[in-house]
């Protein structure tokens, strides 16, 4: 089984998140970077299933050079090969994503044949445009379900399932498919030491990305008006549990 | 014309559809316009009268034998195929999911760009909408030059609000042309839900972070919310350290929460666990560090050892019922 995997590189903030002076962007200055939460889980679900049937697991992204580091982690925790759709970091809208991405997979499945499955995340952690995916299976006539929580290989046939408000929807795709997985699919692994020294040694097959810009633009980014807030302490310790089962009475939580 | 895509489960409507509507309607008002529903599957045609209420002028009601499940290339062929016959100007669906799901699918056929979760939205020469970012911690403006202009409407962004007047919601039928092969995508088997509270309608949630600092340290957590008829949620270094399962998560990449009161215990907020717990209508923060950002964003807070603080409440509850 042949899988590729593509992600994105995000900034990991903390409590709060600042934006550059001009507006256009997250300040990064004092941030580290990671792999956006749901594509770690995707990754993580693709080695499981090459670990369980064969096959090898390649991993793609679209981003700045700098995100050849979310390429070596991925070699670190599993995928063999890897792909960067070199940008110069400014932010791509989600139609010129998806094209860039599209006409890399056509490429790489010229040269190296099809990919049983492609997986996604289910939206991206900062950007949360919920499509690239979707209009990446759209272009290649091929299948797609978001959100998946489970995914297993059963004849030929990719069988998902994800929650939605009534209950567990169960898909069956006809592979070759692809799927936008979600976060508690699995709790990805660690690294090993092994791990680490072959990602230091995983070449890294770099493309200039080029897609036309999509008819979406962003203008501006801004922190939403801070709620004006003042904390009450209702004191230290266990000597603040009257207070708290006060306030619990008063809130009428306390039947 | 504006045309809002209901969302529906087997003919059960979603809130957010009302909403989704709401925004319809109001968008419509501004600009003279009327707004259409459009609803999936024979299984929504009762849903006529409720969309009447809240400003539908008609309902285009898509009828197919692939429609009688929920498929998201089906539904997406079928919104796409209506933008084609109908010609709206814009197409809003719900900022869910399912919505943005369909949507995404909808405007890759169209070629269309399709703006996820907006909270805000301006028509002139040029589109202009607010949509949410970081789960809602950073907003965007974004300027659209799309037709039909396709967005989602975020969640709870939005309440939902009958028309002043309401609308004929006069049915019309719609033949949508698809392909069999979209059968590959519908739903092929259900789990139904056993019935029960959920994390995200719990009246109490009772929270646990890092500070908890093992899988067995939350069975206090879990005294208290049993006490409450709450349930216990945690945040994602919880989760990471295999300390309790994702379906617990409350983030922006596990669930939304909005109980009564939320007691997030020894969590210190990061962005990624604020925006699910935002929404909670009071927050206590019980943790050592007074400057956490948890503490210094909720309501109500306990500066202490969580692990003194949370039987001590509990023990105090049991107090108080006994005597009363």
């Amino acid at each position: 089984m042949k899988i590729l995997v593509c992600v994105k590189r995000v900034p990991a903030p903390g409590a709060r998140i600042n934006i550059t002076a001009d507006g256009l962007a997250v300040d990064t200055a004092f941030l580290g970077f990671t792999t956006s939460p749901h594509e770690e889980c995707a990754l993580e679900a693709a080695v499981q299933l090459v670990e369980a049937g064969g096959g090898d697991v390649t991993v793609l992204t679209l981003g700045p050079a700098a995100a050849e580091e979310q390429l070596r982690y991925a070699a670190s925790v599993g995928a063999t090969s890897a792909v960067l759709l070199a940008t110069d970091g400014s932010d791509w809208d989600p139609q010129r994503t998806a094209r860039a991405i599209t006409a890399a997979v056509a490429d790489l499945e010229a040269t190296g044949g099809p990919f049983d499955l492609i997986l996604f995340g289910n939206e991206s952690a900062d950007s949360g445009g919920f499509q690239v995916g979707i209009r990446v299976a759209h272009a290649l006539g091929r299948p797609i379900v978001n959100g998946a929580k489970g995914i297993s290989i059963v004849d030929g046939t990719a069988e998902i399932w994800r929650e939605a408000d009534a209950g567990r929807e169960v898909y069956r795709l006809p592979l070759p498919a692809v799927v936008g997985v979600k976060e508690g699919i699995n709790l990805p692994r660690y690294p090993t030491m092994k791990g680490r020294l072959a990602s230091k040694k995983l070449e890294i097959a770099t493309v200039p990305a080029t897609a036309e810009p999509g008819t979406q633009t962003m203008v501006s980014l801004r922190a939403p008006a801070e709620q004006a807030s003042k904390t009450v302490v209702l004191g230290a310790g266990v000597e603040a549990v009257p207070a708290v089962v006060d306030l619990l009475e008063s809130l009428g939580v306390l039947r | 014309m504006i045309l809002v895509v209901v969302e529906h489960d087997r003919g059960t409507i979603a809130a957010a559809a009302l909403e989704a509507l709401t925004a319809g309607a109001r968008l419509a008002s501004d600009r003279d316009d009327v707004v259409e529903a459009l609803t999936i599957g024979a299984s929504a045609d009762a849903l006529a009268d409720q969309l009447a209420t809240y400003g539908a002028a008609a309902v285009h009601q898509a009828h197919h034998d692939l429609l009688s499940d929920y498929g998201p290339e089906a539904w997406g062929e079928v919104v796409a195929q209506a933008a084609v016959t109908l010609r709206p100007t814009t197409v809003i669906a719900t900022g869910t999911d399912r919505g943005n799901e369909v949507l995404a699918h909808a405007a890759a056929r169209l070629d269309q760009p399709m703006v996820a979760n907006c909270i805000e939205f301006t028509d002139g020469d040029v589109f202009h909408v607010t949509r949410v970012r970081w789960g809602g911690s950073l907003l965007e403006e974004a300027a659209v030059d799309a037709s039909p202009v396709l967005f989602t409407v975020a969640h709870h962004a939005i309440e939902a609000q009958p028309a002043d007047s309401p609308g004929a919601a006069e049915p019309r039928p719609f033949e949508p042309d698809l392909d069999p092969s979209l059968a590959r995508s519908v739903v092929a088997e259900r789990v139904e839900r056993v019935a029960g509270i959920t994390l995200s309608t719990a009246p109490v949630v009772v929270g646990g972070g890092r500070g908890v600092g093992s899988a067995e340290g939350f069975a206090s957590l879990q005294e208290l919310a049993d006490l409450l008829g709450g349930v216990v949620g945690c945040s994602r270094a919880v989760t990471n350290n295999g300390w309790r399962n994702h379906t617990d998560q409350v983030g922006q990449t596990g669930t939304r929460i909005a109980p009564d009161i939320y007691f997030a215990c020894g969590i210190s907020g990061a962005i990624q666990h604020w925006v699910g717990a935002m929404a909670s209508k009071n927050i206590l923060a019980i943790n050592t560090d007074p400057n956490a950002n948890m503490v210094t964003k909720a309501g109500y807070a306990v500066i202490g050892d969580l692990h003194e603080v949370v039987p001590a409440i509990s023990a105090e509850i049991r107090r108080r019922r006994g005597v009363n």
